[in-house]
């Protein structure tokens, strides 16, 4: 038995014999990702992930491990397996060729024309 | 305020502070050892919260005269505190102190909210204070009650155990106190039977969700003497590791 400082310990009768056990079904619940909301209006911030067997105890658990220091006034949680997530494998989707300056708000030269609107006042 | 109301007012506030102390002791206790990480987190920061409910009743106290804070709570013996004896119980395994939970905190929800409204405004003012706190906590206690309650038959079968070893005890919460006439009276508190009633209201369309029974109504016998300082053996213990560090130097700053 372990015997410990702490008497919480001490008194949980902790065998140093026991062999660590693989897990089993159960032992770890899904995920689910939490977004939180620090004022109304706010966009909701995702600020990581609880276990948890439903919606409403990862609710329970999201509101003490992200809503209980600082501003708090909403909290979402979605399974993280209903989330689709991109392929970091894709990521080049995300690039575009340079050239189509056309589509980019600095491809516009328009100061020119409104300075010379100006001056034709 | 005269003598007599506001020693009537310092039996509420002590069976009060001293419930929150007690339970926030014991349920700090779980710190580390939880189920899991997140409820470990969780159950641990409502324990905090009751140790500061604790406080601010206990600095209520000191205002009608009382000792501070950290005298009252670490300096008594056991046969000095009002709690009922419900919370000072050991924690069992994980169902008892879930079940403990759920009883205990719709009660203690509807204590502060009796109080909310009451003519004594400090108090009422630490009531509206901590009215998200019980919020939270009784929502809490629901969510964990009613699911085990219902999951499969492991579960049902432990969270009735430990519902039967509670009941009485729990009942005991509401053991009446000589002087609460004249806080009913005083419009202040509305006493413990009022209260009692209300509490079963709440707490009974969630115990029909988890499928639990209550035990028939002639073998309840609540467990009354915690108020009065009557005590089991498990309080003394309890107090003993609670004050260790207060008592080893009582003048050190923290």
């Amino acid at each position: 038995m372990i015997k410990s400082l702490d008497p919480r310990i001490t008194r949980a009768e902790i065998n140093l014999e026991n062999t660590i056990e693989p897990l089993r079904d159960l032992d770890q619940w899904e995920t689910y990702e939490v977004f939180h909301q620090k004022k109304r209006g706010d966009q909701h911030m995702h600020v990581g992930i609880v276990h948890a067997p439903n919606a409403e105890m990862a609710f329970i658990f999201a509101k003490e491990q992200f809503g209980r220091r600082g501003l708090s006034v909403n909290i979402w949680v979605v399974k993280t397996r209903d989330v689709y997530v991109s392929d970091y494998e894709d990521s080049d989707i995300y690039e575009t060729v340079p050239e189509k300056n056309y589509r980019e708000a600095g491809g516009y030269k328009v100061m020119d024309k409104i300075n010379k609107f100006k001056k034709g006042l | 305020m005269n003598q007599k109301t506001t020693e009537a007012i310092k039996e509420l506030l002590y069976k009060m502070a001293d419930d929150l102390l007690i339970i926030g002791h014991r349920n700090s206790e779980w710190t580390g050892l939880g189920p899991i990480l997140e409820e470990d987190i969780s159950f641990s920061s409502m324990a905090q919260d009751k140790i500061g409910q604790a406080q601010a009743l206990y600095v209520l106290l000191n205002d009608l005269g009382e000792q501070e804070p950290d005298t009252v709570a670490f300096m008594r013996n056991a046969n000095q505190f009002h709690n009922s004896q419900l919370v000072e119980l050991p924690n069992g395994e994980y169902d008892f102190s879930l079940v403990r939970h759920f009883l205990f905190d719709h009660a203690d929800q509807l204590r502060f909210e009796s109080v909310a409204n009451s003519n004594y405004e400090p108090l009422a003012k630490v009531a509206r204070k901590v009215k998200g706190e019980l919020k939270y906590h009784v929502f809490h206690a629901n969510t964990w009650f009613v699911k085990l309650g219902s999951a499969n038959e492991e579960s049902h079968n432990r969270m009735q155990a430990a519902f039967n070893e509670a009941w009485n005890y729990a009942l005991g919460m509401f053991e009446p106190s000589k002087n609460e006439y004249l806080l009913i009276a005083e419009g202040i508190f509305e006493g413990e039977e009022t209260l009692q009633e209300k509490w079963l209201a709440n707490i009974t369309p969630f115990i029909i969700k988890a499928g639990i029974s209550i035990p028939s109504s002639e073998t309840w016998n609540p467990v009354y003497g915690g108020r009065v300082g009557k005590h089991t053996k498990h309080l003394s213990p309890l107090v003993e590791e609670m004050s260790e560090v207060f008592r080893y130097d009582p003048t050190a700053e923290w």
